[in-house]
């Protein structure tokens, strides 16, 4: 503290000898440019441009002058992508079928994330750093490979968790036609739980103790202590892991992709990404663009709710 | 007296609490025991015995297989991963800190709003892009080349706004203002005395965005067809889909999977404090 003190007086006197700006003496309009252009001439060209370009394709059409085999071109279309979007029952079937994936993956999920959170903040736990490793260990296998692995553990002929339920009498389907979105769902929170629960747990371990004392003192037990005092606090990070919980569930891809590959119940249009893409490889990239904007229109609208709800405890 | 039920309560709690902490570590470690257990048997027993009991220790082959099938491609696909993500991550981790150090440590117009359009860009899923750019990269012909992949994924937003938590709470504003009284640069500031200070966050910045390259699956997906780019996750994910034709591939899906996910769980148990500090950062602001 007093190191920093007097380094700021003698910055203080040093600064009264020599004319500086009224900002503190910052940097050079061109240094500052230069320490911002390396990441934002990527950014741009690699984010904001490829959303302008998707809206741009999304308004156009290809046609064709004079029937099936006349020569094609392409032309503004206005809205004509977006009503075929609407009308493709496609669509609205993986929209409906993620839909029912977030309502139930996600709540699941993070409330388990968020027990295990309270656990380990809690003092009568043992092997505390065991049961936060195993948690978040997940997180460093890819999702393909994590799909692959669970995709074993489904499979009849080879998974030891169908023997197990067999040997007690029940005849489980995991890739059958109800149950595989649910599979799909299972690979969805072995993967994230323990990322989203060590969010809420670094939250909980910035809360200072003397906020518990009180209560503790007039007779709380830990259980209202959670569910009354800590909950509430680390409110911002369990709405910060829902919308991300969304948004990922908005965008998956690699998962079913890969049940697909032993399962024939998952279409190539499972999910909203997944039409996306079986639409561009169709050479409709006009279709895919207006997809892929009306999935990213979702997203924003979510992620504009997360903003409005965090925005007044940002700091930032 | 009034102790005793007290006592015992928290007796039965906590003895709940345990054993619903070790089903749910079961459940977490389940999946990678039965690849390890797997990895360990040759291609006849997967079927044959009992998928969470070793049987013959056939690592070795299944490695040497693994490595020599279709003249080792699996070797440059790791390789390719490394590549990708190592210096992916290398890259992006410096701009990120450039552009974070910026924005926490330079006051200039429109420094609030350039730091708002990163923070919707944090919230832009990178799949939602990965078919626009298909379409830009195959226009200027970098299609289905490193390039294709590695371009992409220097860009993190989630590091700059990192970055710049960590360089308000880690660089003293006085520190910056003496290094210019004694006529020393920006850049020398930055890479000489921000850069030290900031060195444990860069490490975090590092992590994350090497397991997101790492990881990544659809854009290398979107933008290569050429076997001999791809990355551990798409040759895996090929391989996989063709084990219904050549069932022999099962045993080299197994082990090429436990082969991808052992260095970066090595990675992660070795710099676990660095996880903390990046999930805190992100869950408190």
């Amino acid at each position: 503290m007093t190191d920093i003190a007097t380094r700021a007086t003698r910055v203080v006197a040093q600064t009264g000898g020599r004319r500086r700006r009224l900002n503190g003496g910052g940097p050079r309009a061109g240094v500052i440019v230069a320490f911002l252009t390396p990441f934002f001439l990527p950014f741009v060209l690699f984010y904001l441009v490829p959303v302008g370009y998707a809206l741009w394709q999304s308004f156009l059409v290809v046609r064709r002058t004079g029937g099936q085999y006349g020569t094609s071109y392409t032309t503004f279309g206005g809205f004509e992508q977006y009503v075929q979007v609407f009308q493709n029952h496609e669509f609205w079937a993986s929209i409906g079928r993620i839909g029912l994936f977030g309502i139930v993956q996600v709540p699941i999920m993070l409330f388990v994330a968020l027990i295990m959170a309270l656990l380990l903040d809690t003092p009568l736990l043992k092997a505390k750093s065991f049961f936060r490793i195993t948690a978040f260990m997940p997180y460093a296998v890819p999702g393909v490979i994590a799909a692959i692995m669970w995709s074993y553990l489904y499979s009849p002929q080879l998974s030891p968790v169908v023997d197990l339920l067999k040997g007690i009498g029940l005849q489980p389907d995991f890739l059958g036609p109800d149950a595989v979105l649910w599979s799909a769902a299972n690979v969805s929170t072995w993967l994230w739980t323990g990322y989203n629960m060590l969010i809420m747990f670094s939250a909980l371990q910035s809360i200072p103790q003397e906020l518990y004392e009180a209560a503790k003192i007039d007779g709380a037990s830990n259980w209202a202590i959670a569910w009354q005092i800590k909950v509430p606090i680390i409110a911002p990070s369990i709405i910060l892991t829902t919308v991300f919980s969304i948004i990922g569930t908005l965008q998956l891809y690699a998962e079913p992709a890969v049940l697909r590959q032993i399962s024939s119940n998952i279409s190539s249009t499972f999910t909203p990404n997944m039409l996306a893409y079986a639409v561009a490889s169709g050479n409709n990239y006009q279709q895919a663009a207006a997809i892929s904007v009306v999935i990213a229109v979702i997203t924003f609208v979510l992620s504009f709710g997360f903003m409005r709800l965090t925005s007044k405890r940002a700091g930032l | 007296m009034s102790n005793q039920p007290l006592i015992r309560e928290s007796r039965v709690s906590r003895t709940a609490m345990m054993a619903l902490m070790f089903l749910l570590a079961i459940y977490f470690l389940l999946p990678i025991y039965f690849l390890i257990v797997a990895a360990t048997k040759p291609q006849g027993d997967l079927a044959a015995t009992n998928g969470l009991a070793f049987s013959h220790f056939n690592l070795f082959d299944n490695l040497s297989t693994l490595f020599s099938r279709s003249d080792g491609i699996f070797g440059r696909w790791a390789l390719n991963s490394v590549i990708y993500a190592v210096l992916g991550a290398a890259v992006g981790t410096l701009i990120s800190a450039l552009c974070g150090y910026a924005l926490a440590k330079f006051t200039f117009r429109g420094r609030e709003f350039l730091f708002s359009v990163i923070l919707g860009g944090v919230l832009v899923p990178t799949t939602a892009l990965a078919l626009p750019l298909f379409l830009l990269f195959s226009a200027t012909g970098i299609v289905n080349t490193y390039l294709a992949v590695f371009l992409p994924s220097i860009v993190s937003p989630f590091g700059v706004y990192l970055a710049r938590i960590f360089a308000s709470a880690a660089v003293p504003q006085e520190l910056l203002e003496s290094a210019r009284l004694d006529g020393a640069g920006e850049f020398r500031t930055f890479f000489s005395v921000a850069m030290r200070l900031m060195s444990p966050s860069l490490v975090t910045i590092f992590l994350f965005q090497f397991v997101a390259i790492w990881n990544n699956f659809f854009l290398p997906m979107v933008m290569l067809q050429k076997e001999s780019l791809f990355p551990i996750t798409l040759g895996l994910y090929e391989w996989n889909g063709q084990t219904a034709r050549a069932p022999l591939l099962q045993e080299s899906v197994i082990t090429g999977s436990l082969v991808s996910i052992v260095p970066v769980i090595i990675l992660f148990l070795l710099l676990q404090r660095f996880w903390r500090t990046g999930l805190a950062a992100g869950s408190l602001k």
